[in-house]
């Protein structure tokens, strides 16, 4: 299981591969207060992603983290929490 | 005032083409027209150890040049050809979601198979890797409804929805689905039918009906009505028109294709029953919606299946209906193959083409017509005929007992038009106001 840090380039990375980018997005600007929503992602873009990030860094996000989880910094401090404790 | 017949039709506005004889209109046009030939050794994947080896794929096709970034990693290849072409009619139509109500405007699909290449490649991945690396998106893009859904969403189409699965008959079933909405007031319908499925299941798929040629010769293993018939080539694409109310086109100044003139479906009968072809119950009922008789059609786009009993029952529904050799008969999909879904519509964009241009796209490949069809199957060459065609048939089977006639006619506004000669804006108004 990896266990380093999940960086905002890394999710960016996660994102574009899982979901693509909406046009009109920059996702290389400052997007770690911005809702998903808005980023262009729905709930089955935030699914595909989490079921990477289950995938690449062995983190289990389930559907009721993703209910919680809106912006960009809220998703890396949960991944980032548990992969402390992993 | 309306014309009388014009309330329960409706007028084509726009075109567009995914092919493998051409990637959008212009270019799919000039290539039928050329008789040149989409089908090749298949490329998508080996298929050395199959059967079927020769196919009609859409060359040149850059998914990322029309489809956007948010919508690859959700789409099997058949919608992304559906996007290209759905996006294309409207270009063409000029139509926008804006032109009408919010739930003015629908949307009809036909889809054979759905995505089988996006559901192969997820299967694969559950079988060897494990649930958790199946895609979030196999949940809707294997699924026949998906271009329905997708076009709608891409394109903000809210109006009346519809997917039909009734094999190489959906394409003009789908504008059947359309005309029949505008009927009941939708304004515009995005209509017809996109397949692909040029991979080992999609490929599994079609060889369990027994209808493809085992040739390995691309330029003799899709003979219609040729006496060294040996079955079908599999091909990829398809079409998309827009259909709109007459009034509702009219009032917006949109450039009319053609009509949707008359349409008709059928299901095959036991064989022993004495009106078992339902071919030609489809042709009637199609002309007799049309308020056409026999004499009125120009040419016939045939289903042309490639196979010499189907050709022999369509041959026999042809010369029933016109009279042997009543009719110049051609099958533009020789150069494709058979695109499932894909095929009418194509066939129904040819059509219009046909009529717009005053000639007749030549079958491909076919060297010795069966006499015994006799029926006159326009081939080598285009024809121009002497009198302007005005209307044309379109003839659909689809495996499993599924007929489907849809009659095409040329804007009356051109027809009062002396060939070549400009109209005068005076009078180019058929109402005559």
């Amino acid at each position: 299981m990896a266990t380093r840090e999940l960086t905002i380039d890394d999710l960016t990375h996660l994102l574009r591969s899982a979901a693509g980018e909406e046009e009109g997005v920059d996702l290389d600007g400052d997007i770690l207060d911005t809702e998903f929503a808005t980023l262009g992602y729905d709930s089955l873009a935030l699914l595909e992603t989490a079921s990477r990030l289950g995938v690449e860094y062995g983190v289990t996000l389930t559907d009721d983290d993703l209910e919680v989880i809106t912006t960009p910094r809220a998703l890396l401090d949960r991944v980032n929490t548990r992969l402390g404790r992993g | 005032m309306t014309d009388a017949r014009a309330a329960g039709t409706a007028v084509v506005t726009g075109i567009g083409v995914a092919a493998p004889t051409g990637l959008g209109t212009s270019a799919y046009w000039a290539a039928t027209l050329a008789g040149e030939s989409g089908l090749r050794p298949i490329t998508r994947f080996d298929a050395t150890r199959y059967p079927v080896r020769v196919g009609g794929e859409v060359d040149g096709f850059v998914a990322e040049q029309h489809v956007p970034s948010r919508l690859l990693p959700q789409t099997d290849h058949s919608t992304r050809l559906a996007l290209a072409a759905g996006a294309q009619a409207l270009a063409d139509s000029g139509l926008t979601a804006d032109d009408a109500p919010e739930f003015g405007i629908g949307i009809a699909t036909a889809s054979s198979m759905g995505g089988f290449e996006f559901g192969q490649r997820e299967l694969g991945h559950l079988w060897a890797l494990g649930a958790q690396h199946v895609s979030a998106y196999q949940s809707f893009a294997w699924f026949y409804a998906v271009n329905t859904g997708q076009l709608s969403i891409r394109h903000g189409l809210r109006g009346p929805g519809a997917t039909v699965v009734s094999d190489q008959a959906g394409g003009l079933d789908a504008l059947g689905a359309a005309r029949r909405q505008i009927r009941k007031g939708t304004a515009a319908v995005l209509a017809g039918g996109v397949d692909s499925a040029l991979c080992p299941l999609g490929l599994a798929g079609q060889l369990s009906t027994g209808e493809l040629t085992a040739s390995d010769d691309p330029s003799h293993a899709y003979l219609p009505f040729d006496r060294a018939a040996s079955g079908h080539v599999p091909g990829e694409g398809g079409a998309f028109l827009i259909l709109e109310d007459p009034a509702f086109a009219h009032a917006r100044g949109a450039t009319i294709h053609g009509e949707i003139a008359g349409y008709a479906s059928t299901f095959d009968l036991s064989p022993d029953d004495p009106d078992a072809d339902g071919l030609l119950r489809a042709a009637r009922q199609a002309l007799a919606d049309a308020g056409l008789a026999p004499a009125d059609i120009d040419v016939v786009f045939g289903d042309a299946a490639g196979r010499p009993d189907a050709d022999r029952a369509e041959a026999a529904a042809l010369v029933a209906l016109f009279g042997p050799g009543g009719v110049p008969v051609t099958a533009p999909k020789s150069a494709t193959g058979r695109l499932c879904a894909g095929a009418g519509a194509l066939d129904v964009a040819a059509a219009l083409l046909s009529l717009r241009d005053g000639v007749i796209p030549p079958t491909v490949h076919v060297r010795e017509v069966d006499p015994d069809h006799q029926i006159d199957l326009v081939v080598g060459a285009p024809r121009r005929p002497a009198d302007r065609p005005r209307s044309a048939l379109v003839l659909a089977r689809g495996h499993g007992g599924f007929n489907t006639a849809l009659v095409v006619r040329r804007p009356p506004a051109i027809a009062a038009t002396p060939s070549g000669s400009p109209a005068n804006p005076e009078h180019a108004n058929p109402d005559g106001r």
